[in-house]
């Protein structure tokens, strides 16, 4: 005879029960907005191919008031993006020695942080020299 | 002058298969003092107010993983969780998410101890070796390659933490996988190979997505999201080479 009947409970909604995974679920919607952006980036390209007015068409409508609204969200969630996966990167690395002691998870994404500060400076500097 | 006794109102999520279709709270007043842990409290109500309540518990000093329950939605030892936190609201204890509910707080844990078992979760040494051959020896570095993953009690916070295994049941999970990492890291150990074709299966590294809330949640600071996610990295490697590294295609 065998009583035991173990209940199994519902997942509806599980991003939901904890900030923790809200916060999760951000991180990945980012990703969307990174596509979406890469996509918009390549519409450029295309239009560039296509010559000199076209392209001056893409520009002219990047500068629509929609546009920059857009542009200014798209800002707000790379930041996160960023800050989020390079939160996250620790997690992906081994365990590294540096001269004898462990490399702690705030240096990894400080470095992380920081690198990508810099690579955007860089491109910010390099697109002022040639405008 | 002695304090006024203080009274705290436990909810507590009861499930008894023979008498209800689904699990329903139920509230106790217990009286506490502020050195109590939530898993006494649990007892005084099991002692003193309704003797039917079920949970498990062993040690009351976070070793013996035994005690893990949801405790006002988080994950904890209800040993290492204490009363006054919640005073003077109420608390809410059910068993751990993502677990199949046996009797009230405890979980059926017989898909964890199956997949622990599968992951050969012993030390298999490189070589034979003699006892004239002495112990093995290991450098301080490394043993920090293991030891935190080493610390795991087996408490399950760390699935009920993990929305991926509450999904899919299928996924071997972080407590398995942080120790399936632990014995690989080992620098006696020789058994990675038959380890790792769990592992780098689909519902071995590959099923987690780097929610990283097991770390979060694991009182023993094992980090199974770490010992996961960089596994990823030679699963990789592992599938890119196997056709150019002799023996690699075995499996």
């Amino acid at each position: 005879m065998n009583n035991r009947r173990p209940y199994v409970r519902s997942m509806d909604g599980w991003w939901k029960r904890d900030p923790y995974f809200i916060r999760y679920m951000a991180r990945e919607v980012t990703a969307v907005f990174v596509a979406a952006y890469a996509v918009l980036l390549l519409v450029g390209l295309v239009r560039l191919g296509q010559g000199k007015e076209a392209y001056e068409a893409w520009l002219q409508a990047l500068t629509s008031p929609l546009s920059m609204v857009f542009h200014l969200v798209v800002l707000a969630v790379f930041c996160y993006h960023t800050w989020s996966w390079f939160n996250i990167m620790p997690k992906t690395m081994p365990i590294i020695f540096v001269g004898g002691k462990r490399l702690q998870p705030g240096t990894i994404t400080g470095t992380g942080l920081a690198a990508s500060v810099i690579a955007c400076l860089a491109v910010l500097f390099i697109v002022r020299g040639m405008s | 002058m002695a304090e006024a006794e203080k009274i705290i109102e436990i909810e507590v999520l009861r499930y008894r298969p023979e008498q209800e279709k689904e699990p329903v709270l139920q509230t106790y007043k217990v009286p506490f003092t502020d050195d109590m842990s939530v898993l006494q409290g649990l007892q005084y109500i099991k002692d003193y107010l309704d003797g039917t309540l079920s949970f498990r518990w062993s040690c009351r000093m976070a070793i013996c993983g035994s005690c893990g329950m949801m405790v006002d939605g988080k994950p904890k030892l209800s040993c290492k969780t204490f009363l006054r936190e919640y005073y003077p609201g109420r608390l809410r204890v059910e068993a751990l998410s993502h677990l199949p509910i046996e009797r009230d707080l405890i979980i059926d844990a017989g898909d964890f101890v199956k997949k622990l078992e599968s992951i050969k979760p012993y030390i298999i040494p490189k070589e034979a070796r003699t006892l004239e051959q002495g112990e093995h020896l290991q450098t301080p570095q490394q043993r920090d390659m293991y030891e935190q993953f080493s610390s795991c009690i087996n408490c399950m916070l760390c699935y009920a933490a993990c929305p991926q295994y509450g999904l899919n049941p299928k996924f071997t999970g972080p407590g398995v996988l942080a120790l399936l990492h632990r014995y690989n890291a080992d620098s006696r150990d020789g058994g990675s190979a038959a380890r790792n074709e769990l592992g780098y299966a689909d519902e071995g590294f590959w099923g987690c997505t780097a929610v990283g809330y097991c770390s979060e949640v694991c009182p023993k600071g094992v980090d199974p999201a770490n010992a996961i996610n960089q596994n990823k990295m030679n699963s990789a490697i592992n599938y890119f080479t196997r056709f150019v590294t002799p023996g690699g295609a075995g499996k």
